[in-house]
């Protein structure tokens, strides 16, 4: 009985790291879908460039965590920025048809780059020793790596919070997210704000993916393969809403680890299956506002 | 009241039979009798093009955005397949029987998530694949798992034309589905019911507001498509003797939904010209390098857009005039 | 009430913590001219949204013809012989002017759901749609698609639309707004020459069009009704002319 426990806590503290490091590449994309309707599949993209970065910063340039995390997160913002300045503006008018196409372009060249520039191994955050130890609470163990996940993603969502909430900035895109027709209206520059928002998600996502490459290891599919979780967080939480994507992460994420570790022959199964009947149940997003 | 009755016939957006309808038979013709080492190329891009013509139909058409089309190409193939293992190996039953399952299965499938529009809608479609998936995964008895269906035979098409190594018969099978199912496409289009939906398309809150029950002629609509591209899977798994996990896969999807919007949606043409170029520049540069392929295929995606927002079919209708 | 050709019994609404109909009641006549009038804001549209089954009220009922409707769906509603306009014409831009109103002829004939035989050798809608538009002045304009008119226009084959389903209930949600003086001349004499059978419900702004088609006139204030009477009576009431005197000073 005690082993069941422990056994469900260790898998529950995975379950919520991993759904801290889905939450920060999913801040960015649900903002992005959900204030200017761009269906930007290319975003998970823009995590694997981050991870790939800060992991190179540290194995070959020998930086430490902060320093690597630092840049990579900057230059992936820069890229972000950039990038929308050129092919995105290509595809604000098309319609979401011409978006996917182009952002797939995009991510298959993330894709063939990172091959191109590192390899197909499979590559992660190395941990320095204070990381890499577990932390006692009592009768549990839980790795100080995963602790720090959950930990960082915290501050970094009430952050995130903090700043929709009491800030002119967040004011102003709440209002860009209910109604961007309407804030244009009243002064609010729209496509300026998104230019910013679009390169800040970049940035998280790419915290996300060097930060957390130890749990979702970094190889050149990596754009792809975690694209679909990510849009089921963003589906689920409904479009537009930071705190939807944070509860959404948390269930999606727990509901998928805990459904690999008890019904492992059916694989992705359980967490598909979730994802059918909360969105059958609450089209709209099960966390979105009424 | 005849010269304006004509005048109002003539005001309404057809897809005509013209001479634009003969080129991929001609091509497939002309393929045919000048490089016949590519028959098993050119059938696989006749398979694609059937299934991109029933993604039209639903997406283009209908506005229905879908990334788990995979999913009646899969229920076709298994069909056809299963079929071929345990009842008959005449081959034109397995394509009826495929496309009867894989529509009946957009029936129920439409009923479940039509309901529902955007990006809930993609996940939605998106999540009945990979069950699917995970399904046909763990029925090993039935569908062989990971190893998949194979080591059925088909027997020759209508008694007469073996399947054989040449290709040839694979080849005029598949010219001969393509047609069957491009004419029928053809005909829904132009159909009251094709008006229909191009209207939901449009405006599904109008559509409603003039008495029509949208999300019933949108289920209707994605069961034709549903069966069209099952017929697809069903070809091809009796071109080639084998059916696995990945005629269920979203990178199946993701291609067929590529190569429609390279081509060009809402014109049944574009069908065509997004499978011809996407199969053979992958068949061409897969052989060099994969990952140069994706490389290639991700640069030409951009460029597409911004050059051809609609299609290559709109390109050459700028071009055309 | 048991003749009204439609009866709005004790209808009210909230979004929220916002009361936008409150106890709403009305009945007309069968081939009765209704005008609903009142500042913007007041709930008129949510009403109209509230009788095609757009909204669902949170208490009341709504009879047409004596049926209760008010659990069908709104496509339900119109087979049953309702039609409505909206604020914002509400068509179909990329199809042409011919085939917004063969849609709507489709869908009466029952005919929308067929997948054979080709739209264009349909002799009923081909030639229903010819005479509407006929009717209209907008034959000409057959061939264009939606997208390329000009507004005016776009009004107009929104009518043909309306008119195609031969309702019985038409509800219109400002028809003339936004129209040049001359266009609303075409649409008054239109309006006034629609079918005696036919009962019409018209939100409205523009008083002078008002008077001219309706017999009665509901006044609604801020979700409530604030009186009904004949034109005459509203005309003359004082409390009307206050609540408009916003209205008035620009329009």
């Amino acid at each position: 009985m005690e082993k069941l426990a422990a056994t469900a806590l260790a898998l529950l503290v995975d379950g919520i790291a991993y759904a801290m490091i889905l939450f920060l590449m999913s801040v960015g994309l649900t903002i992005t879908l959900g204030v200017m309707r761009i269906a930007n599949l290319a975003h998970c993209g823009f995590a694997m460039v981050g991870g790939y970065l800060g992991w190179a910063l540290m194995v070959h340039a020998g930086w430490g965590i902060l320093p690597a995390l630092a840049l990579s997160a900057g230059a992936t913002m820069l890229l972000g920025a950039v990038l929308e300045r050129t092919v995105y503006r290509w595809v604000y008018v098309t319609g979401e048809l011409g978006q996917i196409l182009m952002t797939i372009g995009l991510v298959f060249v993330m894709v063939a780059s990172a091959n191109l520039a590192f390899g197909s191994n499979m590559n992660a955050m190395p941990l320095p020793p204070s990381l890499a130890e577990s932390i006692a609470f009592g009768v549990v163990a839980i790795s100080a790596y995963r602790a720090f996940i959950i930990a960082a993603s915290v501050v970094i969502a009430g952050a995130l919070w903090a700043i929709l909430e009491y800030t002119d900035f967040g004011a102003r895109l709440r209002a860009a997210v209910d109604n961007p027709r309407m804030a244009r209206c009243v002064g609010i520059d729209v496509p300026r704000m998104f230019a910013v928002t679009f390169a800040v998600g970049c940035g998280l996502a790419a915290a996300a993916g060097f930060l957390g490459s130890p749990f979702l290891p970094l190889e050149p599919w990596y754009a792809l393969e975690y694209l679909v979780p990510v849009l089921m967080v963003v589906a689920v939480g409904g479009l537009g809403s930071l705190k939807g994507s944070f509860y959404a992460a948390l269930l999606l994420g727990v509901i998928d680890t805990f459904g690999r570790y008890f019904v492992p022959a059916a694989g992705a199964f359980v967490i598909y299956l979730a994802v059918l009947a909360l969105l059958l149940w609450r089209p709209q997003g099960v966390f979105a506002r009424a | 009241m005849a010269a304006t009755a004509n005048g109002v016939r003539d005001a309404f957006q057809r897809h005509p039979w013209s001479w634009l309808d003969a080129l991929p038979f001609l091509a497939v013709a002309v393929l045919y009798f000048a490089a016949n080492t590519y028959l098993p190329l050119g059938t696989q891009v006749m398979i694609m093009a059937i299934f991109a013509l029933a993604l039209d139909l639903a997406l283009g058409y209908g506005g229905v955005a879908t990334l788990g089309h995979a999913a009646f190409f899969g229920i076709g193939a298994y069909a056809a397949g299963l079929l071929a293992l345990y009842v008959t190996s005449e081959p034109i039953s397995g394509l009826l029987v495929a496309a009867a399952a894989a529509g009946a299965a957009g029936l129920i499938c439409g009923a479940l998530i039509l309901r529902t529009r955007g990006l809930t809608l993609v996940m939605l479609t998106l999540a009945v694949a990979t069950l699917l998936q995970q399904l046909a995964n763990s029925l090993k008895s039935v569908t062989g798992g990971a190893d998949g269906l194979f080591g059925f035979k088909i027997a020759p098409v209508l008694g007469l034309y073996p399947f054989d190594l040449t290709g040839r018969t694979a080849y005029w099978y598949g010219a001969a589905a393509m047609a069957v199912v491009y004419a029928l496409s053809k005909a829904v289009v132009n159909s009251p019911f094709g008006l229909t939906i191009r209207g939901i398309r449009e405006n599904p809150v109008r559509m409603r507001m003039l008495g029509v029950p949208v999300t019933r002629r949108l289920v209707a609509l994605y069961a034709i498509s549903g069966a069209f591209a099952g017929v697809a899977g069903g070809l091809s798994a009796q071109v080639t003797k084998l059916v696995g996990l990945d005629s269920l896969a979203f990178t199946l999807s993701g291609n067929v939904l590529v190569m429609l919007i390279l081509g060009g949606t809402g014109s049944l043409y574009g069908a065509f010209v997004g499978a011809f170029v996407f199969v053979v520049l992958s068949d061409r540069a897969a052989a060099v390098s994969p990952f140069n392929w994706l490389f290639a295929i991700g640069i030409v995606l951009i460029l597409a857009v911004r050059y051809a927002p609609n299609g290559l079919v709109g390109l050459m209708r700028r071009g055309g005039g | 009430m048991s003749g009204a050709a439609l009866a709005v019994e004790h209808v009210s609404m909230s979004f929220g913590a916002l009361r936008v109909a409150r106890d709403v009641s009305l009945a007309l006549e069968p081939g009765a001219r209704h005008a609903l009038i009142g500042p913007n804001g007041a709930g008129k549209t949510t009403l109209v949204n509230i009788i095609s089954g757009l909204l669902t009220p949170s208490a009341g009922r709504i009879l047409l013809g004596g049926l209760d409707i008010t659990g069908l769906a709104a496509e339900r509603r119109v087979a049953l012989g309702l039609a409505r306009t909206f604020q914002i014409s509400s068509l179909f831009p990329l199809l042409t002017v011919a085939e917004n109103v063969a849609l709507a002829l489709e869908a009466r004939l029952k005919l929308d759901a067929r997948l054979w035989g080709r739209l264009r050798s349909r002799g009923e809608i081909v030639d229903g749609a010819a005479a509407l538009l006929d009717g209209l002045g907008l034959l000409p304009l057959a061939g264009k698609t939606v997208a390329e008119l000009p507004y005016g226009q776009r009004r107009l084959v929104e009518m043909a639309l309306v008119l195609a389903l031969e309702p019985r209930m038409l509800l219109l949600d400002e028809p003339a707004a936004g129209l040049a003086s001359a266009e609303r001349g075409a649409l008054v004499a239109l309006l006034l020459g629609l079918p005696a059978s036919l009962t019409v419900l018209v939100i409205e702004h523009d008083m002078s069009l008002v008077f001219r088609l309706a017999q009665r006139i509901t006044v609604l204030v801020e979700g409530a009704v604030l009186t009904e009477g004949s034109a005459p009576e509203i005309r003359a009431d004082p409390r009307v002319r206050d609540v408009y005197l916003g209205a008035r000073s620009h329009g």
